[in-house]
């Protein structure tokens, strides 16, 4: 029987806890559990939010009590096996040059590695894509390697570019959109994560994928962003991105 | 030429707001919407507008507007503030005109709001809305992912804001006489999420506080300043999501209560929630107002925003048609366009 807690936030939304750390298990139950609330489709349910280890469940009380819905959940709770859910696998293109990686030299300096190690060691992993969160579209991924774990930057930029791929504690990041931020920034993704301006088009990344950097060289992620500007540069899952125009 | 309003001056931060975004929280899209949807609701009944259809809320100072149809309808509800109606962009004075009333104004004439006072936010609806496409499902605007509204920003000098309609319906004019802004003495919160992140004792001198709202108070959230509260472990969590009228307490002890543009997902110990029957009347609160708090069961929150959606839904039954003094009955039939033709004898 999995651990939880329901939290009531308010009297439209119920937290159901599994833990309070950022953990692959956890995170695996959130997901789980989003999925079968979807499938579920319970009349007076608004929406769910997956983070690193609770599911926020939005409601709409005079539909669906909380009387009604906390028993629900419980019932959910009891089939509820922390499997793997089935995400997408991206491997997505970054550049690590030091003209668009502004803080590697510094993040290599406090992890005692060379820049190389540092790039070695983040492009090695596939990480889990735990959350979307700050930002429309934007992925929370990880675990990175503990070696490269550091806290925030003391003094956070005012703005950032879109696309930054950066790191900060546990977790690696792509930012989707200019934005103030407080993480080092360590290279560049050229693959766009989400135009919401672009009505009907979804986030690229979703909780629960899997994804893999491959680094590219600055003259390459030029080219990879010039496509981009042009809507000809398309990633789709299992596999490398490709350029939509070849 | 598209019928539209003219932006003559923004006002300090006029962005177009419907009830919010819902459904797409868990790809880290805000909500937005309206900090006060009962305000919300009452400029929309007044114009013949859906109830939840987007309208301008202004904060601080309101817009100055032009028309550029054959003419509109429209409708202010929310803060007090001088409204006044000038006969053109170039005129100092015009007529002035209450709040929670429809009215009509001619081609050319400008819509001019004051500085507000009493509350936060008001809103001008306009008959028919504006012509604005809704992105995610909703015309709110999100002003930090820059998305939804008139171009995802707050409206500029110049804007031209699309109306649906070209003139405005042939009916008369009509007001709500009274308004429910369920005024209380202490807004209600349910405790929790993370109430159990504070002693016992922080969590009574929380309840038992009275505070202030301080002046950096936006659409993200309305920062308190009183009585700091103390963490028992700290004020780091794992990011969880932030429901509407979290009360999260940062590092510094000061409770901030999170708002429509409210992030989805934040990193600070919630210490207790106010419940939604009471969120709009925290929300209008300008600043420097004081406020405590009071905790109270599911059970009374249920209740609570039963009987706020009941009131809701009365309010249709409360407009009335706007009675006019003797005096100015000519200025009533031109604008019921009782006596076309009017104008132009007496010009």
């Amino acid at each position: 029987m999995t651990d939880y807690r329901l939290l009531p936030a308010g009297d439209t939304a119920l937290t159901v806890e599994f833990g309070d750390r950022i953990d692959r298990q956890l995170s695996n139950l959130v997901l789980a559990l989003a999925r079968c609330l979807t499938e579920a489709s319970i009349a007076g349910v608004v929406e769910c939010v997956p983070t690193f280890r609770s599911l926020t469940v939005y409601y709409d009380p005079l539909l669906l009590p909380y009387s009604v819905l906390s028993p629900r959940i419980a019932r959910l709770m009891q089939g509820l096996h922390a499997t793997e859910v089935a995400g997408r696998r991206w491997r997505l293109p970054v550049c690590y040059d030091e003209s668009v990686a502004p803080d590697l030299g510094d993040v290599a300096a406090r992890t005692n590695l060379t820049p190389a190690q540092v790039i070695e060691r983040h492009s090695a992993p596939t990480y889990h894509v735990y959350m979307l969160g700050f930002l429309p579209g934007q992925p929370y991924m990880g675990d990175i390697a503990n070696e490269l774990a550091l806290p925030r930057r003391q003094s956070p930029r005012m703005k950032i570019p879109a696309g930054s791929l950066a790191i900060a504690m546990t977790m690696t990041c792509i930012f989707p959109s200019e934005t103030p931020c407080g993480w080092h920034l360590i290279g560049r993704c050229p693959v766009p994560l989400w135009d919401v301006r672009n009505d009907g088009s979804m986030p690229l990344l979703r909780p629960g994928d899997k994804v893999g950097f491959a680094p590219v060289s600055l003259g390459e992620f030029e080219g990879l962003v010039a496509k981009a500007a042009d809507g000809q540069l398309v990633a789709t899952p299992c596999d490398d991105v490709r350029d939509a125009a070849a | 030429m598209k019928p539209s309003l003219h932006v003559v001056a923004p006002g300090l931060l006029t962005t177009i707001q419907d009830r919010g975004r819902f459904g797409y929280q868990h790809l880290g899209v805000p909500v937005s919407g309206a900090l006060d949807p009962v305000s919300l609701h009452a400029a929309n009944l007044l114009v013949g507008n859906p109830p939840d259809a987007g309208a301008l809320e202004a904060a601080c100072v309101g817009p100055t507007l032009a028309v550029e149809a054959d003419d509109v309808r429209i409708a202010v509800v929310g803060a007090n503030a001088a409204i006044d109606i000038l006969p053109g962009v170039a005129a100092e004075s015009g007529r002035s005109v209450a709040g929670l009333q429809s009215v009509q104004l001619r081609r050319g004439e400008v819509l001019r709001i004051g500085a507000l006072t009493g509350a936060n936010v008001l809103y001008v609806a306009v008959e028919g809305g504006f012509d604005i496409e809704p992105m995610l499902g909703s015309v709110a605007t999100d002003i930090r992912a820059g998305i939804g509204g008139w171009q995802g920003r707050a409206l500029a000098a110049g804007d031209r804001l699309p109306l649906r309609q070209a003139k405005s319906g042939q009916r008369g004019e009509v007001c709500l006489e009274s308004f429910f802004v369920s005024p209380r003495p202490r807004i209600r919160v349910i405790k929790g999420p993370q109430a159990d992140h504070f002693p016992d004792s922080e969590v009574a001198a929380f309840l038992g506080s009275e505070y202030t709202v301080g002046p950096s108070a936006d659409r993200m959230g309305m920062r308190l300043t009183g009585r700091k509260i103390a963490h028992s472990r700290g004020f780091d969590i794992a990011s969880d999501a932030i429901a509407p009228g979290s009360i999260q307490v940062p590092g510094n002890g000061q409770p901030i209560v999170l708002l429509a543009d409210r992030q989805t997902t934040g990193g600070y110990p919630k210490i207790a929630t106010v419940i939604s029957a009471d969120l709009p009347a925290l929300a209008r609160l300008p600043v420097g107002s004081k406020v405590s708090f009071e905790a109270v069961s599911i059970d009374a929150a249920e209740a609570a925003r039963r009987d706020y959606v009941a009131e809701l839904a009365a309010m249709t039954d409360k407009m009335v048609p706007l009675r006019r003094a003797g005096a100015d009955i000519t200025a009533h039939l031109q604008e019921c366009n009782l006596v076309s033709g009017f104008i132009d004898a007496a010009a």
